[in-house]
């Protein structure tokens, strides 16, 4: 338990030092700093009126939205894609591997 | 705008990029790039992002959308894949540090060329030196593999053609460690090793790491293709996460592109994952050369600035591969269910 916990901890400290980094690298190039106000005037939906409230006026909050449903969204979708598999009635938990 | 107020169905307006999006085009980038994601295992970035950029989404917006769609759809390949067992989450979580140290040292060195020159043309060299060092690998190992299988040297997967890892499973500098899933034990130097160097490459050059560390995986480390590809998926899940949350809070990601995008990709996800079941290791391997090649070309002609013929070049390679794997998906699945059915009616006849 300790051991997987340090583990955590140092994972998240790298985290933290060297993701801007690694997610520079991995987008591709730096951002211009441009400063970018939702237009909320010509939203009517209220689910995106409050994203783009929430990117105007508090981006901490929206990047955690963000973040958060993206893996809820994703994970949900997993399970619905392996509820709708499982009645296909392949064999999805095991495969052979070969290579040639 | 004329779109949102005139009723046009097949646009919706993008709040924060301000912009209308015809929303089929990224229901179908989603599922194109999470069907060859979930075959190849890697994010997929290069197909992603020129791809919004066409749409019309600006390039800092389309980077930003692109991690956090990635990130998702790599989940959603990794459960699938994890439930196969061709997830190695103890070789990922040694393979990360790795990556994340040398994609910071990749950056560092950007950095430093930036400071004393022309970066841009170095790295799309660089880029497509490696391109086509990985492609010459993918087919000269296929020739290889083909040489053995003809002349009956067989292993215990089939033929394989480079064997780079069994000299590096040789070297035994503690702790050594045991890979259960992947079903080798080397020196944990060895894949720390090899995430750094490839960690390296992707953040000197940009990129993911996915189209790097999946080849790495199998000729270095030694990992059975379809394990490289699941274990793959899960660090391009985790870099994703991450991207999705410093890209949001710099202010450049659609999260309503996010979830349309998405739900393509959790369909195209689930056939490019299960497709790696009915296809063999080196048809995985020689479809992401083909891939690795059409890349290749595609930064050679942005290099001289032919960018609508390159997007043509990633559009038509996305489209081909995607129906590649597509095809194979539904025959084996075609075949297995005939199999379970003549299996039934031979046991009811006994």
């Amino acid at each position: 338990m300790k051991r997987s916990i340090a583990t955590s901890l140092v994972f998240i400290t790298l985290l933290i030092v060297f993701g801007p980094g690694l997610i520079w690298a991995a987008g591709g190039g730096e951002v211009n700093e441009i400063i970018v106000v939702a237009d909320t005037r010509v939203v009517k939906s209220g689910v995106l009126k409050y994203f783009a409230d929430t990117y105007n006026s508090n981006i901490v909050v929206f990047a955690t939205w963000s973040v958060v449903l993206t893996a809820v969204y994703g994970v949900i979708l997993g399970v619905v894609m392996d509820l709708i598999m499982s009645r296909t009635g392949l064999d999805l938990k095991s495969r052979k591997i070969v290579e040639h | 705008m004329d779109a949102i107020q005139g009723g046009s169905w097949l646009y919706l307006y993008m709040p924060i990029a301000g912009i209308n999006i015809f929303w089929p085009g990224l229901v179908l980038i989603g599922f194109s790039v999470g069907t060859i994601g979930g075959f190849f295992g890697m994010g997929g970035a290069w197909m992603v992002t020129p791809g919004l950029n066409i749409l019309g989404f600006p390039m800092a917006f389309a980077i930003g959308t692109d991690m956090a769609h990635i990130a998702g759809k790599s989940m959603i390949s990794t459960m699938r894949h994890s439930k196969f067992g061709n997830v190695d989450y103890r070789l990922g979580f040694s393979m990360l540090i790795g990556t994340m140290i040398g994609i910071e040292c990749g950056a560092q060195l950007i950095m430093y060329l930036e400071r004393i020159g022309n970066v841009g043309s170095v790295v799309r060299w660089t880029y497509v030196i490696f391109l086509f060092l990985i492609a010459w690998m993918v087919f000269y190992d296929y020739f290889k593999a083909r040489k053995k299988a003809k002349t009956g040297q067989v292993g215990e997967y089939g033929a394989t053609g480079i064997t780079w890892y069994v000299k590096l499973h040789k070297i035994k500098i503690p702790p050594m460690v045991h890979f259960k899933v992947s079903g080798f034990t080397c020196s944990l130097w060895l894949p720390l090793g090899v995430s750094f160097i490839t960690g390296v490459l992707a953040g000197f050059l940009g990129i993911g790491g996915g189209l790097l560390r999946m080849p790495a995986l199998v000729y270095l480390i030694g990992c059975p293709t379809h394990i490289a590809v699941g274990t793959d998926l899960f660090e391009v899940m985790i870099s994703g996460l991450y991207g999705a949350f410093t890209y949001s809070l710099k202010g450049r990601i659609e999260i309503v592109a996010v979830f349309v995008m998405l739900t393509g990709a959790a369909i195209g996800a689930q056939i490019g994952t299960v497709a790696t079941k009915y296809a063999r290791g080196y048809g995985i391997r020689v479809a992401f050369g083909i891939a690795v090649v059409c890349c290749m070309f595609s930064v050679i002609l942005k290099e001289f600035k032919f960018d609508a013929i390159a997007a043509v070049v990633i559009l038509a390679t996305i489209g081909a591969i995607c129906l590649y794997i597509i095809k194979i998906m539904f025959q084996g699945a075609a075949q297995e269910l005939r199999d379970k059915k003549k299996a039934q009616a031979s046991l009811l006849k006994a």
